[in-house]
Protein backbone atom coordinates (compact mmCIF):
# COMPACT_ATOMS: atom_id res chain seq x y z
CA UNK A 1 0.00 0.00 0.00
CA UNK A 2 2.89 2.42 0.46
CA UNK A 3 4.87 1.71 -2.25
CA UNK A 4 1.88 1.85 -4.16
CA UNK A 5 1.48 5.59 -2.53
CA UNK A 6 4.83 6.52 -4.28
CA UNK A 7 3.80 4.96 -7.83
CA UNK A 8 0.44 7.47 -7.53
CA UNK A 9 2.80 10.30 -6.04
CA UNK A 10 5.38 9.91 -9.13
CA UNK A 11 2.28 9.80 -11.86
CA UNK A 12 0.57 12.60 -10.37
CA UNK A 13 4.42 14.75 -10.31
CA UNK A 14 5.24 14.31 -13.65
CA UNK A 15 2.55 15.33 -15.22
CA UNK A 16 1.93 18.61 -12.74
CA UNK A 17 4.20 21.03 -15.03
CA UNK A 18 5.10 23.39 -12.06
CA UNK A 19 6.54 20.64 -10.05
CA UNK A 20 8.32 19.09 -13.11
CA UNK A 21 9.99 22.28 -13.79
CA UNK A 22 10.85 23.83 -10.59
CA UNK A 23 12.21 20.55 -9.33
CA UNK A 24 13.36 18.72 -12.08
CA UNK A 25 14.47 21.64 -14.99
CA UNK A 26 15.43 24.25 -13.14
CA UNK A 27 18.36 23.07 -11.24
CA UNK A 28 19.58 21.49 -14.85
CA UNK A 29 19.62 24.97 -16.05
CA UNK A 30 21.54 26.37 -13.30
CA UNK A 31 23.67 23.41 -13.98
CA UNK A 32 24.66 24.59 -17.73
CA UNK A 33 24.24 28.39 -17.21
CA UNK A 34 26.73 28.35 -14.30
CA UNK A 35 29.13 26.36 -15.62
CA UNK A 36 29.22 27.92 -19.12
CA UNK A 37 29.85 31.32 -17.09
CA UNK A 38 32.05 30.14 -13.97
CA UNK A 39 33.47 26.49 -15.01
CA UNK A 40 36.90 27.18 -15.85
CA UNK A 41 37.37 29.73 -13.05
CA UNK A 42 39.87 28.69 -9.97
CA UNK A 43 38.44 28.62 -6.82
CA UNK A 44 39.55 28.63 -3.59
CA UNK A 45 37.14 27.47 -1.09
CA UNK A 46 37.87 26.71 2.65
CA UNK A 47 41.81 26.45 1.91
CA UNK A 48 40.70 23.62 -1.00
CA UNK A 49 41.72 24.66 -4.08
CA UNK A 50 38.77 23.39 -7.11
CA UNK A 51 37.58 24.50 -10.24
CA UNK A 52 34.47 26.19 -11.20
CA UNK A 53 33.03 22.51 -12.61
CA UNK A 54 34.09 20.83 -9.32
CA UNK A 55 32.32 23.60 -7.47
CA UNK A 56 28.94 23.82 -9.11
CA UNK A 57 28.29 20.18 -9.96
CA UNK A 58 27.96 19.21 -6.44
CA UNK A 59 26.61 22.59 -6.01
CA UNK A 60 23.69 21.75 -7.98
CA UNK A 61 23.20 18.18 -6.75
CA UNK A 62 22.83 19.53 -3.30
CA UNK A 63 20.02 22.42 -5.09
CA UNK A 64 18.17 19.34 -6.59
CA UNK A 65 17.76 17.54 -3.74
CA UNK A 66 16.95 20.49 -1.35
CA UNK A 67 14.11 21.25 -3.96
CA UNK A 68 13.03 17.94 -4.28
CA UNK A 69 12.99 17.25 -0.88
CA UNK A 70 12.27 20.52 1.26
CA UNK A 71 10.89 22.82 -1.37
CA UNK A 72 8.60 19.98 -3.10
CA UNK A 73 7.39 18.65 0.02
CA UNK A 74 7.24 21.45 2.10
CA UNK A 75 5.02 23.13 -0.91
CA UNK A 76 3.05 20.09 -1.89
CA UNK A 77 1.72 18.94 1.67
CA UNK A 78 0.88 22.06 2.53
CA UNK A 79 -1.28 22.46 -0.65
CA UNK A 80 -2.66 18.88 -0.28
CA UNK A 81 -3.48 19.91 3.82
CA UNK A 82 -5.39 23.35 2.54
CA UNK A 83 -7.30 21.34 -0.24
CA UNK A 84 -8.22 18.69 2.54
CA UNK A 85 -6.30 15.80 0.59
CA UNK A 86 -4.82 15.04 3.53
CA UNK A 87 -8.34 14.79 6.18
CA UNK A 88 -9.53 12.87 3.16
CA UNK A 89 -6.67 10.12 3.70
CA UNK A 90 -7.31 9.90 7.07
CA UNK A 91 -10.53 8.62 6.77
CA UNK A 92 -9.46 6.00 5.23
CA UNK A 93 -7.88 2.73 6.08
CA UNK A 94 -4.01 3.44 4.51
CA UNK A 95 -2.03 4.09 7.65
CA UNK A 96 -1.33 7.77 8.43
CA UNK A 97 2.60 7.00 8.12
CA UNK A 98 2.20 5.41 4.25
CA UNK A 99 0.59 8.51 2.97
CA UNK A 100 3.71 10.40 4.42
CA UNK A 101 6.14 7.50 3.06
CA UNK A 102 4.60 7.90 -0.44
CA UNK A 103 5.32 11.69 -0.43
CA UNK A 104 8.84 11.19 0.46
CA UNK A 105 9.19 8.30 -1.63
CA UNK A 106 8.62 10.11 -4.17
CA UNK A 107 10.93 12.75 -3.31
CA UNK A 108 13.73 10.73 -2.44
CA UNK A 109 13.26 8.82 -6.06
CA UNK A 110 13.47 12.67 -7.92
CA UNK A 111 16.18 13.31 -5.89
CA UNK A 112 18.03 10.22 -7.21
CA UNK A 113 17.57 10.85 -10.71
CA UNK A 114 18.30 14.40 -10.41
CA UNK A 115 21.81 13.60 -8.46
CA UNK A 116 22.50 10.89 -11.29
CA UNK A 117 21.49 13.05 -14.33
CA UNK A 118 24.12 16.09 -12.87
CA UNK A 119 26.81 13.70 -12.21
CA UNK A 120 26.70 12.02 -15.34
CA UNK A 121 26.25 15.57 -17.30
CA UNK A 122 29.74 17.01 -15.30
CA UNK A 123 31.34 14.07 -16.04
CA UNK A 124 30.58 14.09 -20.30
CA UNK A 125 29.79 17.60 -20.48
CA UNK A 126 32.73 19.55 -17.91
CA UNK A 127 35.22 16.72 -16.86
CA UNK A 128 34.35 16.69 -13.51
CA UNK A 129 35.59 13.37 -11.32
CA UNK A 130 32.76 10.58 -11.01
CA UNK A 131 32.25 9.63 -7.43
CA UNK A 132 33.97 6.54 -7.53
CA UNK A 133 36.33 5.87 -5.14
CA UNK A 134 34.49 8.14 -3.31
CA UNK A 135 31.38 6.27 -3.76
CA UNK A 136 30.28 5.30 0.04
CA UNK A 137 30.65 8.95 1.37
CA UNK A 138 28.76 9.94 -1.75
CA UNK A 139 25.93 7.36 -1.03
CA UNK A 140 25.61 8.09 2.55
CA UNK A 141 25.99 11.84 2.57
CA UNK A 142 22.66 11.53 -0.15
CA UNK A 143 20.92 9.13 2.38
CA UNK A 144 21.47 11.42 5.61
CA UNK A 145 20.51 14.87 3.24
CA UNK A 146 17.60 14.01 1.21
CA UNK A 147 16.01 12.33 4.11
CA UNK A 148 16.97 15.77 6.61
CA UNK A 149 16.17 17.96 4.00
CA UNK A 150 12.31 15.76 3.76
CA UNK A 151 12.05 15.93 7.37
CA UNK A 152 12.78 19.58 7.58
CA UNK A 153 10.42 20.34 4.41
CA UNK A 154 7.44 18.26 6.88
CA UNK A 155 8.27 20.42 9.83
CA UNK A 156 8.13 23.50 7.22
CA UNK A 157 4.40 22.78 6.83
CA UNK A 158 3.43 23.57 10.41
CA UNK A 159 4.61 27.17 10.09
CA UNK A 160 3.07 28.03 6.74
CA UNK A 161 -0.49 29.11 7.10
CA UNK A 162 -1.95 28.08 4.23
CA UNK A 163 -2.27 27.14 0.66
CA UNK A 164 -1.43 30.26 -0.81
CA UNK A 165 1.52 31.32 1.48
CA UNK A 166 3.51 27.77 0.77
CA UNK A 167 6.03 28.96 -2.13
CA UNK A 168 6.54 32.22 -0.39
CA UNK A 169 7.34 30.30 2.97
CA UNK A 170 9.18 27.93 1.15
CA UNK A 171 11.47 30.16 -0.93
CA UNK A 172 12.02 32.44 1.58
CA UNK A 173 13.07 30.16 4.07
CA UNK A 174 15.97 27.99 1.44
CA UNK A 175 17.15 31.07 -0.88
CA UNK A 176 18.89 33.58 1.03
CA UNK A 177 20.76 30.16 2.35
CA UNK A 178 21.62 28.53 -0.87
CA UNK A 179 23.42 31.72 -1.77
CA UNK A 180 25.45 31.44 1.46
CA UNK A 181 26.02 27.85 1.41
CA UNK A 182 28.78 27.45 -1.82
CA UNK A 183 25.71 26.27 -4.00
CA UNK A 184 25.33 29.54 -6.86
CA UNK A 185 27.81 31.24 -5.63
CA UNK A 186 31.81 30.40 -4.51
CA UNK A 187 31.95 32.04 -1.37
CA UNK A 188 35.83 32.97 -1.47
CA UNK A 189 36.73 35.14 1.91
CA UNK A 190 33.30 35.86 2.76
CA UNK A 191 32.46 38.90 5.91
CA UNK A 192 32.87 36.20 9.02
CA UNK A 193 29.57 37.04 9.79
CA UNK A 194 28.01 35.36 6.67
CA UNK A 195 29.99 32.06 7.15
CA UNK A 196 28.66 32.03 10.26
CA UNK A 197 25.43 31.72 9.05
CA UNK A 198 25.96 29.36 6.43
CA UNK A 199 27.77 27.34 9.11
CA UNK A 200 24.70 27.24 11.44
CA UNK A 201 22.52 25.58 8.88
CA UNK A 202 22.67 22.42 6.87
CA UNK A 203 22.59 23.11 3.57
CA UNK A 204 26.80 24.45 2.93
CA UNK A 205 27.60 21.58 4.60
CA UNK A 206 25.41 19.44 2.43
CA UNK A 207 27.36 21.41 -0.06
CA UNK A 208 30.87 20.64 0.82
CA UNK A 209 30.46 16.97 1.80
CA UNK A 210 29.44 16.18 -1.85
CA UNK A 211 32.01 18.32 -2.79
CA UNK A 212 34.45 16.18 -1.04
CA UNK A 213 33.07 13.27 -3.05
CA UNK A 214 34.06 14.71 -6.05
CA UNK A 215 37.10 16.28 -5.70
CA UNK A 216 40.17 15.23 -6.82
CA UNK A 217 42.56 14.90 -4.34
CA UNK A 218 40.58 13.71 -1.50
CA UNK A 219 41.15 10.07 -0.72
CA UNK A 220 39.72 7.52 1.10
CA UNK A 221 36.30 7.00 0.98
CA UNK A 222 35.00 10.68 1.49
CA UNK A 223 33.28 10.25 4.66
CA UNK A 224 32.37 14.28 5.65
CA UNK A 225 31.51 12.78 9.12
CA UNK A 226 31.88 17.04 10.86
CA UNK A 227 29.61 17.75 7.78
CA UNK A 228 27.59 14.68 8.17
CA UNK A 229 26.80 15.31 12.03
CA UNK A 230 25.70 18.85 11.25
CA UNK A 231 23.22 17.94 8.58
CA UNK A 232 21.57 14.93 10.53
CA UNK A 233 20.94 16.77 13.81
CA UNK A 234 18.96 19.40 11.20
CA UNK A 235 17.36 16.23 10.06
CA UNK A 236 16.12 14.90 13.68
CA UNK A 237 15.42 18.14 14.95
CA UNK A 238 13.29 18.75 11.53
CA UNK A 239 11.60 15.01 12.53
CA UNK A 240 10.88 15.51 15.77
CA UNK A 241 9.11 18.59 15.27
CA UNK A 242 7.17 17.10 12.43
CA UNK A 243 5.84 14.57 14.36
CA UNK A 244 4.41 17.13 17.30
CA UNK A 245 3.49 20.18 15.23
CA UNK A 246 1.91 18.40 11.89
CA UNK A 247 -1.21 18.74 11.06
CA UNK A 248 -3.42 16.70 9.34
CA UNK A 249 -6.77 19.33 8.86
CA UNK A 250 -6.94 22.10 6.63
CA UNK A 251 -6.39 25.44 8.30
CA UNK A 252 -8.79 27.64 7.34
CA UNK B 1 -25.32 -7.03 16.07
CA UNK B 2 -27.45 -4.42 16.96
CA UNK B 3 -30.26 -3.16 14.87
CA UNK B 4 -28.92 0.59 14.71
CA UNK B 5 -25.79 1.37 12.51
CA UNK B 6 -24.91 4.72 14.42
CA UNK B 7 -26.24 5.36 17.96
CA UNK B 8 -25.15 8.67 19.74
CA UNK B 9 -26.45 9.62 23.21
CA UNK B 10 -25.58 13.14 24.69
CA UNK B 11 -23.43 14.03 22.35
CA UNK B 12 -21.41 17.13 23.32
CA UNK B 13 -18.37 18.92 22.01
CA UNK B 14 -17.50 22.83 22.51
CA UNK B 15 -14.80 24.77 20.95
CA UNK B 16 -13.67 27.01 23.39
CA UNK B 17 -15.90 28.82 24.47
CA UNK B 18 -18.54 28.00 22.22
CA UNK B 19 -21.13 24.97 22.33
CA UNK B 20 -21.54 23.57 19.07
CA UNK B 21 -23.39 20.09 20.05
CA UNK B 22 -24.87 20.31 23.14
CA UNK B 23 -26.58 17.53 24.26
CA UNK B 24 -27.56 15.17 21.03
CA UNK B 25 -28.74 11.94 20.03
CA UNK B 26 -29.27 10.34 17.01
CA UNK B 27 -30.03 6.80 16.54
CA UNK B 28 -29.78 5.29 12.70
CA UNK B 29 -31.27 1.77 11.59
CA UNK B 30 -29.26 -0.17 8.72
CA UNK B 31 -30.36 0.26 5.84
CA UNK B 32 -32.17 3.15 5.87
CA UNK B 33 -31.75 6.90 4.25
CA UNK B 34 -30.91 9.19 7.34
CA UNK B 35 -30.91 13.11 7.17
CA UNK B 36 -29.88 15.58 9.73
CA UNK B 37 -30.62 18.93 8.58
CA UNK B 38 -30.37 22.39 9.93
CA UNK B 39 -29.45 25.75 9.01
CA UNK B 40 -25.58 27.16 8.75
CA UNK B 41 -23.69 26.82 12.11
CA UNK B 42 -26.10 24.61 14.19
CA UNK B 43 -23.89 21.75 14.81
CA UNK B 44 -24.34 19.73 11.71
CA UNK B 45 -21.16 18.66 10.62
CA UNK B 46 -19.39 18.97 13.74
CA UNK B 47 -21.45 16.16 14.57
CA UNK B 48 -20.64 14.06 11.90
CA UNK B 49 -17.64 14.53 11.81
CA UNK B 50 -17.12 12.93 15.14
CA UNK B 51 -19.11 10.23 14.30
CA UNK B 52 -16.74 9.93 11.27
CA UNK B 53 -13.75 9.86 13.31
CA UNK B 54 -12.22 13.14 12.60
CA UNK B 55 -13.47 15.23 15.69
CA UNK B 56 -13.00 14.30 19.41
CA UNK B 57 -16.64 14.29 21.12
CA UNK B 58 -16.41 15.96 24.83
CA UNK B 59 -18.82 14.43 26.30
CA UNK B 60 -21.21 11.20 25.28
CA UNK B 61 -21.51 7.84 24.06
CA UNK B 62 -21.22 7.26 20.24
CA UNK B 63 -21.13 3.67 18.63
CA UNK B 64 -20.98 3.49 15.07
CA UNK B 65 -21.19 0.08 13.55
CA UNK B 66 -20.12 -0.81 17.04
CA UNK B 67 -17.14 0.96 17.15
CA UNK B 68 -15.68 3.78 18.75
CA UNK B 69 -14.92 5.98 16.03
CA UNK B 70 -12.27 8.46 18.35
CA UNK B 71 -10.08 5.67 18.20
CA UNK B 72 -9.61 5.93 14.64
CA UNK B 73 -9.13 2.09 14.32
CA UNK B 74 -8.85 0.80 10.75
CA UNK B 75 -11.18 -2.37 11.31
CA UNK B 76 -13.70 0.61 11.18
CA UNK B 77 -12.27 2.65 8.30
CA UNK B 78 -13.02 -0.27 6.37
CA UNK B 79 -16.61 -0.28 6.73
CA UNK B 80 -17.07 3.11 6.19
CA UNK B 81 -17.00 5.99 3.50
CA UNK B 82 -16.72 9.55 3.90
CA UNK B 83 -17.85 12.37 1.48
CA UNK B 84 -16.53 15.43 3.34
CA UNK B 85 -18.34 19.06 2.75
CA UNK B 86 -15.79 20.48 0.50
CA UNK B 87 -12.43 18.78 -0.66
CA UNK B 88 -10.70 18.38 -3.69
CA UNK B 89 -8.28 16.04 -4.94
CA UNK B 90 -5.13 17.85 -5.92
CA UNK B 91 -3.35 15.54 -7.83
CA UNK B 92 -3.17 15.34 -11.34
CA UNK B 93 -4.53 11.92 -12.19
CA UNK B 94 -6.95 10.75 -13.83
CA UNK B 95 -10.71 9.74 -12.26
CA UNK B 96 -9.95 5.75 -13.13
CA UNK B 97 -6.50 6.14 -11.28
CA UNK B 98 -7.44 8.37 -8.34
CA UNK B 99 -10.68 5.55 -7.46
CA UNK B 100 -7.70 2.26 -8.30
CA UNK B 101 -5.52 4.40 -5.50
CA UNK B 102 -8.72 4.54 -3.28
CA UNK B 103 -9.94 0.97 -3.95
CA UNK B 104 -6.46 0.25 -3.27
CA UNK B 105 -6.64 1.08 0.58
CA UNK B 106 -10.14 -1.36 1.28
CA UNK B 107 -9.84 -5.11 1.26
CA UNK B 108 -12.99 -5.57 -0.42
CA UNK B 109 -13.51 -2.91 -2.97
CA UNK B 110 -16.69 -2.27 -5.20
CA UNK B 111 -15.28 -3.33 -9.12
CA UNK B 112 -14.04 -0.57 -10.72
CA UNK B 113 -16.53 -0.29 -13.40
CA UNK B 114 -19.25 -1.14 -11.10
CA UNK B 115 -18.29 2.39 -8.92
CA UNK B 116 -17.65 4.69 -12.32
CA UNK B 117 -21.36 3.72 -13.50
CA UNK B 118 -22.85 4.51 -9.88
CA UNK B 119 -21.94 7.92 -10.03
CA UNK B 120 -22.21 8.07 -13.97
CA UNK B 121 -18.77 9.24 -14.83
CA UNK B 122 -18.33 6.46 -17.26
CA UNK B 123 -17.64 9.64 -20.14
CA UNK B 124 -15.15 11.23 -17.67
CA UNK B 125 -13.36 8.00 -16.68
CA UNK B 126 -9.53 8.90 -18.42
CA UNK B 127 -9.88 12.59 -17.62
CA UNK B 128 -7.70 14.72 -15.21
CA UNK B 129 -9.46 15.39 -11.88
CA UNK B 130 -8.85 18.58 -12.19
CA UNK B 131 -10.97 18.90 -15.78
CA UNK B 132 -13.75 17.82 -13.80
CA UNK B 133 -16.62 20.02 -13.60
CA UNK B 134 -17.77 20.89 -9.95
CA UNK B 135 -20.81 18.37 -10.84
CA UNK B 136 -18.57 15.47 -11.91
CA UNK B 137 -15.71 16.27 -8.85
CA UNK B 138 -18.68 16.14 -6.29
CA UNK B 139 -19.84 12.54 -8.18
CA UNK B 140 -16.35 11.41 -7.87
CA UNK B 141 -16.39 12.42 -3.82
CA UNK B 142 -18.94 9.89 -3.63
CA UNK B 143 -17.19 7.43 -5.90
CA UNK B 144 -14.41 7.72 -3.74
CA UNK B 145 -16.37 7.21 -0.73
CA UNK B 146 -18.09 4.38 -1.85
CA UNK B 147 -14.58 2.37 -3.27
CA UNK B 148 -14.33 0.48 -0.32
CA UNK B 149 -17.77 -0.75 -0.47
CA UNK B 150 -19.14 0.62 2.69
CA UNK B 151 -21.67 -0.07 4.87
CA UNK B 152 -22.12 3.05 6.10
CA UNK B 153 -21.88 6.21 4.02
CA UNK B 154 -21.51 9.40 5.79
CA UNK B 155 -22.70 12.72 3.02
CA UNK B 156 -21.95 16.07 4.23
CA UNK B 157 -24.24 18.38 1.91
CA UNK B 158 -24.08 16.02 -0.90
CA UNK B 159 -25.81 18.82 -3.16
CA UNK B 160 -24.32 22.10 -1.95
CA UNK B 161 -24.20 24.07 -5.13
CA UNK B 162 -25.92 21.79 -7.44
CA UNK B 163 -28.39 22.88 -9.99
CA UNK B 164 -31.95 21.79 -9.68
CA UNK B 165 -31.08 18.90 -12.32
CA UNK B 166 -27.91 17.71 -10.95
CA UNK B 167 -29.64 17.89 -7.45
CA UNK B 168 -32.22 15.01 -9.03
CA UNK B 169 -29.12 13.20 -10.30
CA UNK B 170 -27.75 13.08 -7.19
CA UNK B 171 -30.77 12.22 -5.30
CA UNK B 172 -31.73 9.50 -7.81
CA UNK B 173 -27.91 7.97 -6.86
CA UNK B 174 -28.92 7.84 -3.48
CA UNK B 175 -31.40 6.15 -3.25
CA UNK B 176 -30.09 3.73 -5.65
CA UNK B 177 -27.25 3.31 -2.79
CA UNK B 178 -30.24 2.33 -0.47
CA UNK B 179 -31.26 -0.60 -2.91
CA UNK B 180 -27.70 -2.17 -2.30
CA UNK B 181 -28.15 -2.21 1.21
CA UNK B 182 -26.16 0.97 2.73
CA UNK B 183 -27.23 2.83 5.49
CA UNK B 184 -26.80 6.37 4.71
CA UNK B 185 -26.50 9.21 7.25
CA UNK B 186 -26.41 12.89 5.20
CA UNK B 187 -26.37 16.35 6.29
CA UNK B 188 -27.94 18.81 4.63
CA UNK B 189 -29.89 22.82 4.97
CA UNK B 190 -32.60 21.78 2.08
CA UNK B 191 -35.48 20.81 3.25
CA UNK B 192 -36.88 19.68 0.68
CA UNK B 193 -33.87 17.00 0.10
CA UNK B 194 -34.61 15.54 3.29
CA UNK B 195 -38.40 14.97 2.39
CA UNK B 196 -37.22 13.89 -1.29
CA UNK B 197 -34.48 11.39 0.28
CA UNK B 198 -34.39 10.30 3.94
CA UNK B 199 -36.50 7.52 5.73
CA UNK B 200 -36.53 9.57 8.94
CA UNK B 201 -35.09 13.36 9.76
CA UNK B 202 -33.43 15.20 12.68
CA UNK B 203 -33.98 18.79 12.62
CA UNK B 204 -31.11 20.41 14.49
CA UNK B 205 -30.68 23.66 15.72
CA UNK B 206 -28.16 25.41 18.05
CA UNK B 207 -26.61 22.11 18.55
CA UNK B 208 -29.51 20.19 19.60
CA UNK B 209 -32.51 18.02 18.38
CA UNK B 210 -35.38 19.90 18.20
CA UNK B 211 -37.61 17.25 16.17
CA UNK B 212 -37.47 13.89 14.71
CA UNK B 213 -39.27 11.48 12.76
CA UNK B 214 -40.39 10.48 9.27
CA UNK B 215 -40.62 13.25 7.11
CA UNK B 216 -44.37 12.67 7.47
CA UNK B 217 -44.18 12.21 10.59
CA UNK B 218 -42.66 15.73 10.97
CA UNK B 219 -45.14 16.93 9.03
CA UNK B 220 -48.28 15.60 10.80
CA UNK B 221 -46.37 16.22 14.01
CA UNK B 222 -47.46 20.48 13.59
CA UNK B 223 -50.47 21.92 11.90
CA UNK B 224 -51.46 21.23 8.88
CA UNK B 225 -52.79 22.27 5.34
CA UNK B 226 -52.10 25.32 4.19
CA UNK B 227 -54.89 27.68 2.46
CA UNK B 228 -53.90 30.63 0.14
CA UNK B 229 -55.59 32.89 -2.20
CA UNK B 230 -54.81 36.96 -3.90
CA UNK B 231 -56.13 38.86 -1.40
CA UNK B 232 -55.40 42.85 -1.21
CA UNK B 233 -57.88 44.27 1.72
CA UNK B 234 -57.58 44.38 5.09
CA UNK B 235 -56.18 40.95 6.65
CA UNK B 236 -59.16 41.72 9.24
CA UNK B 237 -61.64 41.98 7.30
CA UNK B 238 -61.40 38.47 7.04
CA UNK B 239 -63.10 35.98 9.06
CA UNK B 240 -60.19 33.93 9.66
CA UNK B 241 -56.67 34.73 10.82
CA UNK B 242 -54.37 35.11 8.25
CA UNK B 243 -50.74 36.66 7.05
CA UNK B 244 -50.13 38.37 4.01
CA UNK B 245 -47.22 37.21 1.59
CA UNK B 246 -46.60 38.61 -1.54
CA UNK B 247 -50.25 39.96 -1.95
CA UNK B 248 -51.76 36.44 -0.98
CA UNK B 249 -53.23 35.45 2.35
CA UNK B 250 -52.12 32.63 3.39
CA UNK B 251 -53.77 30.45 6.38
CA UNK B 252 -52.17 27.60 8.21
CA UNK B 253 -54.88 25.24 9.90
CA UNK B 254 -55.40 21.82 11.37
CA UNK B 255 -59.11 22.54 10.61
CA UNK B 256 -59.08 22.98 6.99
CA UNK B 257 -62.58 22.20 6.29
CA UNK B 258 -64.11 24.82 8.92
CA UNK B 259 -61.98 27.63 7.62
CA UNK B 260 -62.84 26.93 3.83
CA UNK B 261 -66.34 27.17 5.06
CA UNK B 262 -66.02 30.07 6.43
CA UNK B 263 -63.66 31.45 3.82
CA UNK B 264 -66.31 30.13 0.90
CA UNK B 265 -69.25 31.69 2.70
CA UNK B 266 -67.72 34.84 3.34
CA UNK B 267 -66.71 35.03 -0.39
CA UNK B 268 -69.98 34.80 -2.04
CA UNK B 269 -72.03 36.97 0.71
CA UNK B 270 -70.24 39.67 -1.56
CA UNK B 271 -70.29 37.62 -4.37
CA UNK B 272 -66.29 38.09 -4.38
CA UNK B 273 -64.32 35.40 -5.88
CA UNK B 274 -61.35 33.74 -3.95
CA UNK B 275 -58.67 34.32 -6.48
CA UNK B 276 -55.63 31.87 -6.98
CA UNK B 277 -57.35 29.84 -4.36
CA UNK B 278 -54.69 26.69 -2.96
CA UNK B 279 -55.47 23.84 -0.51
CA UNK B 280 -52.39 22.30 0.16
CA UNK B 281 -50.45 20.10 2.92
CA UNK B 282 -47.98 22.27 4.87
CA UNK B 283 -44.58 20.88 3.05
CA UNK B 284 -41.72 20.15 5.28
CA UNK B 285 -39.96 23.21 4.04
CA UNK B 286 -42.63 25.36 6.02
CA UNK B 287 -42.50 23.13 9.36
CA UNK B 288 -38.87 23.48 9.36
CA UNK B 289 -38.97 26.70 9.00
CA UNK B 290 -41.21 27.07 11.98
CA UNK B 291 -38.85 25.16 13.88
CA UNK B 292 -35.33 26.58 12.87
CA UNK B 293 -36.46 29.95 11.32
CA UNK B 294 -36.38 32.08 13.46
CA UNK B 295 -32.32 30.87 14.64
CA UNK B 296 -30.57 34.36 15.86
CA UNK B 297 -27.50 33.34 14.03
Amino acid sequence: MALQQVGWENRSFWRNPAAAFFTFLLPLLFLVLFNALFGDSELEIDGRQLDGSTFYVPGIAALSVVSACYTNVGMMVTIARDLGVLKRMRGTPLPPWAYIFGRLGQALLVSVLMVVIVTVVGAVAYGTQLPESTLPGFLVTLLVGSLAFCALGLALTAVIPNADAAPAVTNATILPLLFVSNVFVPLQDPPEWLAIVGDIFPVKHFAAALQTAFHPDTTGAGFEWGHLAVIAAWGVAGAVLAVRFFSWEPRR
Amino acid sequence: MSDYAVEVRGLRKAYGPVEAVRGVDLSVHRGEIFALIGPNGAGKTTALEILEGHRRADAGEVSVLGHDPARGEVALKQRIGIVLQSTSIGTYLTVEETLQQFRGFYPRPLPLDQLIALVGLEASRKKLVRRLSGGQQRRLDVAIGLAGDPELLFLDEPTTGFDPAARRGAWEMIRGLKSLGKTVLLTTHYMDEAQALADRVSVIRQGRIVAEGTPDELRGGTADTVISFRYSGAPGDLPVPVVMENGHAVLRTDQPIAALYELTRWAKERGAELEGLSVTPATLEEVYLGLAGDDPE
